[in-house]
């Protein structure tokens, strides 16, 4: 078992035919994915990597099936894509794009909700259940399957995290990338009650960042409905205030949103923070023994 | 991006919110000039893009002819957070009776626009907010209706009592939200809004800050964009595909990814060392990425030595490696670097750098702590 990816994931890409599109509807499909379609607009009728192409998500759906979108359009036509998939009737939307205005997200959340589409992202790595799917643009060649499941608000932070793992022997149910950016679809306390839920997941790992109270939330969700163990990881012990380290949501503002309330936020519920990356899988052995 | 008050306020006086008589100045005899057209008194604000400018020193009332020249030859050139007052705004002294806050952000929680308004005006809102968060009334504003006229008039009522000002205040408060999602902010405040002697409600400060990835369709706004010399290097950087924030230590570093590089500052302060700067130059192997990347960190001369912490992903570490090779091949570099790589094909990429002679370490612990040593010796 994982959560939100697995075998029977059909996977539609909208921007196939762009260059990450492509790149990495090949890399995905070549890691074991299904990937059943791809939608560009005016190259309908045409193949990637033998995924045959449409004009439109509807149309994808009908002749395939396809019940996930990965979206890798430019920045500024993602909320459209986005609207389209849910329209279409796609129950999971992973948006890549990176640079998306955050009021389009604004604007585009209320009809999600409506039609009951979970979105990943935007401005996130994908993510990944070992050895049944990879929906993103995370290496597959890092993981391995087993029982910790992972969320991080960070891509490459997240490949060094789980490349510790896998070397320590330490396999993932599921690692899901969030995003960086202040508004984003599912977060800490949706996955987390994923991972509560999933019989595959036996502890979590949660590596927060700088920015928002997302973290102090979670910590609080931890401490009322996830019986699981969770060690977190927090960046930006030492970002300056008011500067935007390199994601739109990992900022500081008027002294709000540091690292050190957040690891006081976790400690207090009794979640371990490990001081540095490399602490995490000693941490995630130690409470699995217990 | 952020703008100074005087920019907020043509905005806001654009969309007819009532804001002071008042005139940009660059030197002390436009400001004289100011307050003889304006009348006494008047008030002289620093234009800095930094908050606290009235605890600095920036912000004075001149009541007297005698005091403009005075107060505004102070301000002028002062020093504000690091920036450095070019400009002051003169504006017409105005009597008042109450100070409001209103403004308008994003709210990450309800993923939503929110309005938020208080009675405590004229303070810090993040003093309110730490001291008397009950006094920060909070609204969330559905994307679909916008700001309605009943949502508008329910948060006139938390702040006003007379209902000639509840009406006025609506109207504000829906005119704020327009300038809001008309210009893709990230936040606008009114900080304080008063009521005058007669009655009415003025904007009498103005404070707007814009959602950077929304510039691409909001040129008017980025013409008003004026960044500082750190800033300028940020968005040159950004042009080459290269996010660089500068910090006061020594250790320069480049690394991959935006947490990755948020994480190896952190592991240099943990033992014990002081970053240059955050330098994240994406995931690709380009040398001319390197070479731009380098070229960054060494324009810092205070930076002793170089740490670069590679993830290999879909990037292999070998092609990293060459691309390093290439790149360090083509400019001098004076001082030290500590290469670290993993990930994808580590195992070629540090025999390629081996070969080459460069000092490379296996974990990012080893790499801060080797970078700290050779600052030390440097």
């Amino acid at each position: 078992m994982s959560i939100l990816v697995n075998k029977n994931t059909k996977l539609l890409v909208q921007g196939i035919t762009g260059r990450d599109g492509s790149f990495h509807a090949g890399k995905m499909k070549a890691y074991g994915t299904n990937v059943v379609a791809g939608v560009s607009p005016g190259k309908g009728g045409s193949t990637v990597d033998g995924i045959p192409v449409f004009n439109t998500v509807e149309q994808a759906i009908n002749a395939t099936g396809a019940n996930t979108s990965i979206i890798f359009v430019p920045a500024h036509l993602a909320a459209d894509a986005i609207l389209e998939a849910s329209e279409a009737g796609i129950d999971l939307v992973i948006a890549i794009s990176e640079g998306v205005p955050t009021l389009d997200m604004v604007k585009v959340m209320p009809y999600l909700t409506k039609k009951g589409t979970k979105l990943i992202g935007p401005n996130c790595p994908g993510l990944i259940s070992p050895g049944e799917a990879l929906v993103g643009i995370l290496p597959g060649n890092i993981f391995l399957k087993g029982n910790v499941g992972l969320m991080s608000r960070s891509g490459t932070l997240t490949y060094e995290m789980v490349y510790q793992l896998t070397s320590n022997n330490i396999g993932q149910s599921t690692c899901v990338g969030i995003g960086g950016d202040p508004v984003a679809g599912l977060y800490y306390l949706e996955l987390l009650q994923m991972f509560q839920d999933d019989p595959a997941t036996e502890a979590i790992v949660l590596i927060g960042e700088i920015g928002g109270d997302a973290e102090e939330r979670a910590a609080q969700f931890i401490k009322e409905h996830v019986t699981k163990p969770v060690v977190a990881f927090i960046a930006g012990q030492s970002a300056p205030p008011g500067k935007r380290m390199g994601h739109a949501g990992a900022i500081i503002s008027s002294g709000s949103g540091t690292a050190e309330e957040k690891i006081k936020a976790f400690e207090q519920v009794g979640v371990r923070v490990a001081k540095i990356p490399s602490e995490i899988p000693d941490l995630i052995k130690l409470v699995m023994k217990n | 991006m952020k703008i100074h008050e005087y920019q907020a306020k043509e905005i806001f006086s654009r969309y007819r919110i009532p804001v002071t008589d008042e005139v940009v100045c660059y030197t002390v005899d436009e400001a004289v000039a100011a307050a003889e057209k304006l009348g006494l008194p008047v008030v002289i604000k620093a234009q800095v893009l930094a908050g606290g400018r009235g605890k600095a020193g920036g912000v004075k009332l001149a009541r007297t002819k005698a005091d403009v020249p005075e107060l505004a030859g102070k301000i002028l050139g002062m020093d504000i957070k690091g920036y450095t007052v070019e400009k002051v705004l003169v504006a017409q002294g105005v009597k008042f009776s109450s100070e409001f806050y209103v403004g308008l952000t994003i709210d990450r929680n309800s993923k939503s626009v929110i309005f938020m308004a208080s009675s405590e005006g004229g303070v810090e809102i993040e003093e309110v907010a730490k001291d008397n968060p009950d006094a920060i009334h909070k609204f969330i504003i559905d994307p679909d209706l916008g700001l309605t006229p009943f949502l508008a008039r329910k948060i006139a009522f938390a702040l006003f009592s007379d209902f000639k000002l509840v009406k006025q205040g609506a109207d504000l408060f829906q005119k704020l939200y327009r300038i809001f999602m008309d210009t893709d902010s990230s936040l606008v405040e009114i900080n304080p809004l008063v009521i005058t002697e007669d009655g009415q409600l003025l904007a009498l400060d103005g404070k707007m800050n814009f959602d950077d990835n929304a510039l691409f369709r909001q040129s008017a706004i980025e013409a008003l964009n004026e960044p500082t010399e750190d800033e300028l290097k940020e968005l040159d950087a950004k042009e080459k595909g290269l996010t660089y924030i500068r910090l006061d230590g020594s250790i320069g570093c480049m690394v991959n990814g935006a947490g990755l590089a948020m994480a190896t500052l952190d592991l240099i302060k943990y033992f014990g060392g002081e970053p240059a700067n955050f330098l994240d130059i994406g995931g690709s192997s380009n040398p001319q990425k390197v070479i731009d990347a380098m070229n960054l960190i060494l324009s810092d001369k205070n930076v002793k030595v170089v740490m670069i912490n590679i993830f290999g992903g879909i990037t292999r570490c070998d092609d990293v490696a060459r691309g390093l090779i290439i790149a360090l091949d083509k400019i001098k570099v004076d001082v030290p670097i500590v290469v670290r790589l993993s990930g994808t094909n580590s195992k070629e990429g540090l025999e390629i750098l081996k070969q080459a002679n460069l000092p490379i370490v296996e974990t990012m612990s080893q790499a801060a702590q080797k970078a700290i040593e050779l600052c030390g010796k440097n």
